[in-house]
């Protein structure tokens, strides 16, 4: 066995590769020797935090992954969940902030590329996407452009690949100034028993190379995304990868027809560190080794080396084990879609992971150690302080504006200039499209899956503890509120530098809030990514733990929207009027001010409320449903009006109750005839519901001793922020 | 009524486009692969949405030279009707099947949402069960929808009644000439138009506006 001779690799070549003193220590430890560059490379690659999840497994592992509906937990390409009829729905959300940053069209193409191929590598056709996007400052000099690129890069990846995003969220905040974030999630249907695995199985069975050529773009893009930004950003464009949904959506037939054939054994999409994590998971998971020869890899560059060939993070490009005596189908298969189809190694028994080029041997790894074994850490953390309840918030001066300012406000408007740029309708299948609790897609003649992603960052910030139940409680409801029983979420961590104690804290406090809202409401987790080190100059974003929920309607018929339907419907509010101004829309978007505790959540009383709302819908008791978030009850029942046309009458009420985010409640409209029964079903079970006031024909929203405000005016706010601000009018 | 729909690689709502004849005229249509040589027996091709060869090029102009398109150009000639939907229109409109060509939206982005259009040819083989001057909501979704000709043309197009569907109530979504959304050849058997009709046909789409216009397909 010939060995490339070993080249000088000097602290700084390690620190530039990512990998810390005593990472480096430990690798030349399990060598035995000192590595080649491409080794190095390999291992760089595999033990980045984006990759090994080395800061946040050891949390991770704590979460709730299973239940009688979860075919496949965490740690596969995707979750699988099974939804009956024999029907399977395949999901996970990933972030690519950093590349999307640096180079906002092409990072969050390529992070929407990404997401579709882990749904469909598992076998799922993708049927739904959605993103959750944050943004600097509307007024940070930065924010247009990277709104304009990441919106027209995420619409001109799904569109052309044909999966309609039918739902998400965006919100700005100045401690995104540095650090946008793009989260992507796809959802997919499958056969419950034709799911596929990444696990490779049988020795000296051939490895196949799938899709599109291999380039230099986006190397060592994983590593990127595992480091802060500095003032040099911009230099890291070469890391950015560039996508091409054209060839993925020729790839996505190739492979569900590939499947369909019985030729695949195991197979895995080359997202983050391209074609070495793909082989060393596929191997390590199966405990097989894995051996490569380089000079079958389809190439679009020319003389490629052994390290760039391993790195690049060229996109839409899968790794399969192949059923040998079917190889010539597959490959007719994937020339049909105009695909490269390329036998580039074996499985083996040895449990190393050798790469071969040139007729030399580039590298000779231990494929578990550079796998699921790679380095955990238990970083140090300390406990976020708690805040105190702010109290004596004092009401607006004129109520008119308030409730304009609020419902005109970047967090709070229609997101329309967004999602107007996504093809919501391909597939003929959305049941609800954007713009309301959640988005619906039918999968069986009655039947339909619910989605949405929620968090609220600036409760995060407050108390991750109570941030990461609240977001999870956010999802659960808007679920709910469609009439879906929720069934399963994928997390998607976002958060700056492990490194440090008091961020370390909030990462932990925020998966142990998680972890109880998911064992309370019988909500597992089964996917998820973590996104690290998003910081500038030492600045982190607020956490942002953002939570893609998955929901299920048994019959569809019974859906509900968040409009009111007719005038004279009585309007009730279910879980008492509120009073936490704490963090509050009203409390930032008014007063100026960003303090106080957030509203705690009370989990026991999510899921009582919840299921009875659920049952309501199911006995079409209510004509309309929406819950109470950000901007509390005032904008809830704004929305509802705006939404219908119908105007609103309301009994007096407080500036608390009026704004106050108090969780677990919601906003019902009925039938008249109805009002008293809800309430009276409700106080038996010890659930609040009062009836707080009228649906009117009348085109204003008209709070008992307050001047009414016309819906006309509350459209032209709601409306009007997001395409003033993108053609730059302010 | 026996029809097939044609796919090349991108196309992406062939299965929208299917469902909605077999809905809607009791026959399942066949799928036909861009290679084939020739066109199976059928009274109508439809060509759907999507993104052909990811719009390389310009937006049709690669599939419009794909084999099939020769057997869909001479049976055309001989009178059997074409309905091009959105990128099947500008896959049409490149074919030279119609006149004119489909480009970049006016405000430059691609566009989801819910349209009026203005039936101003009933006596098509899609608008036969319409009123004149009837008005249909259909979505459009597209990013390079904007339909341009020279002076010539839309003075023909015009002046021969061939704007099938017209863009009204302020809804044309790109900018589109004399708000045109959809047009026919003068022999009558070739339509293309860029709104989707087969997204706007069950209760589940929130209007069934379009799906008359899939029903006169049967009396044609």
């Amino acid at each position: 066995m010939t060995k490339a001779p070993a080249p000088k690799i000097t602290p700084d070549i390690v620190k530039q590769h990512g990998l810390k003193p005593d990472e480096y220590a430990r690798f030349l430890k399990l060598l035995g020797r000192e590595p080649t560059m491409t080794e190095l490379g390999i291992c760089s690659a595999m033990w980045n935090e984006h990759c090994s999840y080395k800061s946040s497994k050891k949390w991770l592992k704590t979460l709730p992954t299973k239940g009688p509906r979860v075919i496949q937990g965490p740690g596969e390409n995707a979750g699988v969940v099974d939804i009956g009829d024999g029907q399977a729905v395949v999901f996970k959300m990933e972030s690519h902030n950093h590349p999307s940053f640096i180079e906002p069209y092409q990072g969050s193409a390529t992070g929407v590329g990404g997401i579709l191929r882990d749904v469909f590598t598992m076998g799922a056709r993708p049927i739904a996407a959605l993103n959750a996007l944050r943004f600097g400052a509307p007024d940070h000099p930065k924010t247009r452009h990277l709104v304009s690129g990441v919106v027209a890069g995420i619409g001109g990846y799904g569109n052309s690949f044909g999966v309609p995003t039918i739902g998400g969220e965006v919100n700005f905040h100045p401690r995104y100034n540095g650090n946008i974030l793009v989260n992507a999630m796809a959802v997919g249907l499958a056969d419950a028993d034709k799911i596929f695995y990444s696990k490779a199985k049988g020795v000296g069975l051939p490895v196949v190379y799938l899709g599109a050529k291999t380039g230099r773009d986006g190397i060592h893009g994983a590593t990127m995304a595992s480091a802060e930004f500095d003032d040099n950003a911009e230099e890291k464009r070469p890391t950015v990868q560039v996508g091409d949904p054209f060839t993925e959506k020729c790839l996505l037939e190739a492979c569900l027809e590939l499947m369909a054939s019985g030729a695949v054994i195991a197979i895995q999409d080359m997202g983050a560190a391209g074609l070495t994590s793909s082989a060393v998971e596929m191997g390590a998971k199966g405990d097989l080794g894995i051996e490569l020869n380089l000079d079958m890899v389809p190439c679009r560059e020319d003389h490629m080396t052994a390290y760039e060939m391993m790195l690049s993070e060229s996109q839409e490009r899968m790794l399969m084990v192949l059923r040998p005596e079917l190889e010539k189908q597959a490959e007719a298969i994937f020339h049909k879609w105009g695909l490269d189809f390329a036998i580039v190694g074996k499985t083996t028994d040895t449990l190393r992971f050798i790469i071969k080029h040139e007729g030399e041997v580039k590298a000779d790894l231990p494929i578990k150690q550079m796998g699921d074994e790679a380095p955990e850490y238990d970083r140090p953390w300390t406990e976020p302080m708690k805040l105190a309840i702010l109290k004596d918030v004092p009401a607006p001066n004129d109520l008119k504006a308030a409730i304009l300012k609020i419902i005109g406000a970047p967090d709070m408007c229609s997101r329309r200039w967004v999602w107007e740029q996504y093809d919501h309708l391909i597939g003929s299948n959305s049941a609800q499209i954007p713009g309301g609790d959640a988005g619906v897609v039918r999968v069986g003649p009655n039947k339909a899956i619910a989605l949405t992603t929620d968090v609220t960052p600036r409760y995060v910030e407050a108390d991750p503890f109570e941030g990461g139940k609240q977001a999870v409680a956010e999802t659960w409801r808007n679920l709910t509120c469609v009439g879906a029983e929720p069934i399963a979420i994928t997390d998607n961590l976002n958060f700056g530098n492990p490194e440090k104690p008091e961020i370390m804290g909030q990462l932990v406090f925020a998966i142990k809030g998680i972890d109880a809202a998911c064992r309370a409401l019988g909500y597992p987790v089964v996917s998820g990514n973590v996104s690290l080190y998003n910081e500038t100059n030492g600045q982190a974003i607020l956490p942002t733990p953002a939570i893609g929920g998955v929901g299920l309607l048994t019959d569809l018929s019974k859906m509900t929207t968040l409009a009111f339907k007719a005038d004279g419907e009585a309007i009730l509010l279910l879980g008492g009027h509120g009073s936490h101004l704490g963090q509050s829309i009203y409390l930032r978007e008014v007063l100026g001010r960003e303090e106080g505790a957030p509203p705690p959540v009370d989990l026991a009383r999510e899921k009582l409320h919840g299921d009875f709302v659920r049952n309501l819908i199911n006995h079409g008791q209510v004509t309309g449903v929406h819950d109470i978030s950000d901007g509390g009850l005032a904008a809830t029942a704004i929305e509802m009006a705006l939404a219908s046309g119908l105007g609103a009458k309301l009994d007096a009420i407080s500036h608390e109750a009026l704004f106050g985010e108090d969780q677990a409640r919601y906003v019902l409209a009925c039938k008249p005839a109805e009002a008293v029964k809800i309430i009276t079903q409700a106080h038996v079970k010890g659930i609040d519901v009062i009836r707080i006031g009228t649906v009117t024909g009348e085109a204003t929203l008209n709070v008992q001793g307050q001047a009414p405000i016309s819906l006309a005016e509350l459209k032209s706010a709601h409306e009007g922020w997001f395409p003033a601000y993108m053609s730059g009018e302010l | 009524m026996k029809s097939a729909v044609v796919v090349f690689p991108g196309i992406n709502r062939e299965t929208d486009m299917m469902r909605a004849l077999e809905a809607t005229t009791g026959n399942k249509p066949l799928s036909v692969w861009h290679t084939d040589p020739e066109l199976p027996k059928v009274d109508l091709v439809v060509v759907p949405g999507g993104f052909s060869y990811g719009d390389y090029l310009r937006c049709g102009a690669i599939a419009a030279r794909s084999p099939i398109m020769a057997d869909i150009r001479a049976k055309a000639a001989k009178g059997l009707k074409v309905l091009g939907v959105c990128n099947g229109f500008q896959i049409v409109a490149e074919a030279g099947l119609l006149p004119g060509a489909l480009v970049r939206n006016a405000h430059l982005h691609f566009v989801c949402r819910e349209v009026k259009l203005a039936v101003e040819n009933n006596s098509t083989f899609f608008t036969n069960r319409m009123k004149k001057g009837a008005i249909v909501s259909c979505p459009v979704a597209h990013g390079e929808g904007n339909y341009i000709c020279n002076e010539e043309t839309l003075k023909a197009l015009e002046g021969e009644g061939r704007v099938v569907f017209r863009y009204t109530q302020g809804t044309n979504p790109n900018g589109a000439m004399n708000d045109i959304a959809g047009i026919v050849n003068q022999a009558g058997n070739v339509i293309g138009m860029m709104p989707h009709p087969e997204n706007m046909i069950e209760p589940l789409h929130g209007k069934t506006d379009c799906r008359p216009l899939f029903e006169g397909l049967l009396a044609a």
